[in-house]
């Protein structure tokens, strides 16, 4: 989000609390010394001096100077979408919250003729305001998407059968967050040109994936019509069907 | 694990790339599940992989909060597989990383006859996967494709940078500190496996690949 710098009028770091989405990365991730801050402060004007710089490592913060903020609400929700650590209370999944078909072999959330889509915002590292999702929630809903009831972005959806999220969230910046539905295989051309076309109105990023189940052979029927309609696929994620419910 | 679908690079950049995870579904086997992913992560650790996590907890590459100066100069980068497993104790999504497809393979068959009842993906170049569950007397029950990127993507890094920072795809990588990290190894302040290291820490689910990023560095450091 680059929403840390130093501020040239107190020569201090500071956070653009507008921009950062509060992932935690620069809590959690950082390593930390515990040096007195004066101390650190004055070696590097020090250094300064003769235009030189200290070579840190660059992941440990010298004073422990990064501490987490308490959130309330709106602004709680850019950490649940954001810092991969926490539980989505609505899905009980951590990282974006989604099952998505990785458990399809247990739930068969998405049967053999059907296509799962995860379309999901400011992926990657650009982050997404909710407004921007709403604009392509609206419009999927439009042609007649269903949204899939287990993922944190319908839950903030307060109508869903137009696409609209609550009004006090829409401004919330979030690092992405990952809209669900699903279709038959014949409307997939259609779908993905309206993701398309609404992507490129947004001011974000969207990767797309889609999912479907296999058939005996572990033929996937959605092979076809991606390479029809001018699709390349190379990665994507492989479940093996060794799940079953306890 | 959404955040493996999108890695970015080609067909052949993913050759020593290949992600296992373990997940439970939330109301159908997620009640004792805690005691099945440690066993994954037993069984992953055995055919050597280079890296192990679990999303709530983190992975064998961690911060730590109560370093002395001497760390810019003396770095403690050794591996903690055992904190990885030790540390499941809620239903998660458990990770193990392999940069060969022998021991995919292998991890797999052992993991047939475990039989914990998790769902197990492999997260990597579909060809292969698909590889990897035949050798191991699989077919796919289902398959999710990365069709890549719509929308502002001029807004995204060089090529160089999203090979590295997508590699955590929760976004924990970001692009300013691989832009560093390259541009230190180029200057041969850090060696590639130093720079790897240093990115590793910041992905806590523990699907960023060590060996695959070297070898992006050291690409890089050769232009």
């Amino acid at each position: 989000m680059g929403a840390i710098s130093i501020d040239a009028a107190t020569n201090r770091a500071s956070v653009n609390s507008d921009e950062c989405v509060e992932c935690y990365a620069c809590f959690r991730g950082m390593s930390m010394e515990k040096l007195n801050p004066s101390f650190v402060r004055g070696v590097r004007s020090f250094l300064k001096l003769f235009r030189l710089r200290f070579d840190p490592e660059p992941d440990v913060c010298p004073t422990s100077a990064i501490t987490p903020d308490e959130l309330a609400w709106p602004r709680v929700v850019r950490r649940a979408f954001s810092d991969p650590q926490v539980t989505h209370e609505s899905t009980g999944v951590h990282g974006r919250g989604t099952e998505e078909v990785k458990t399809n072999d247990v739930t068969n959330r998405v049967g053999i003729g059907e296509v799962g889509y995860v379309v999901e915002f400011g992926r990657p590292t650009v982050g997404v305001r909710f407004r921007d999702i709403e604009k392509m929630t609206v419009a999927l809903a439009k042609i007649g998407i269903a949204f899939e009831p287990n993922n944190p972005v319908t839950h903030m959806m307060t109508d869903k059968a137009a696409g609209k999220l609550r009004d006090d969230i829409l401004n919330e910046k979030i690092l992405s967050a990952i809209v669900e539905f699903k279709t038959s295989i014949g409307n997939v051309p259609a779908v993905l040109a309206k993701v398309d076309q609404v992507s490129k109105t947004l001011d974000t990023v969207v990767a797309v994936g889609v999912s479907t189940r296999c058939e005996q052979d572990g033929a996937s029927a959605l092979d076809a019509v991606l390479v029809d309609e001018g699709l390349s696929f190379v990665r994507g994620k492989t479940n093996l069907g060794l799940g079953h419910a306890s | 694990m959404t955040n493996t679908l999108h890695r970015y690079g080609s067909a052949e950049s993913f050759s020593d790339d290949y992600i296992v995870f373990a997940i439970p579904a939330r109301g159908h086997n997620d009640k004792d599940c805690v005691e099945k992913e440690r066993r994954f992560l037993q069984i992953a650790q055995k055919h050597n992989p280079v890296n192990l996590g679990d999303a709530s907890h983190g992975c064998i590459y961690r911060p730590s909060k109560d370093l002395k100066p001497t760390v810019h100069w003396r770095r403690d980068e050794t591996t903690n597989f055992e904190a990885v497993q030790s540390g499941v104790s809620c239903p998660t999504t458990v990770a193990a990383v392999f940069d060969n497809q022998d021991s995919v393979v292998a991890f797999i068959k052992e993991l047939k006859t475990a039989d914990l009842g998790l769902s197990i993906n492999i997260s990597g170049a579909l060809d292969k996967a698909q590889e990897c569950a035949r050798r191991a007397g699989l077919e796919r029950h289902s398959v999710e494709y990365s069709l890549g990127f719509f929308g502002q993507t001029d807004r995204m890094a060089d090529r160089n940078t999203l090979e590295l920072s997508t590699m955590c795809g929760h976004g924990m990588i970001s692009f300013n500190l691989v832009r560093k990290l390259v541009e230190w190894v180029k200057q041969g302040r850090r060696t590639p496996d130093q720079a790897s290291t240093t990115l590793a820490r910041f992905c806590s689910c523990g699907v960023f690949n060590p060996t695959r990023a070297s070898r992006l560095f050291e690409t890089a450091k050769k232009g």
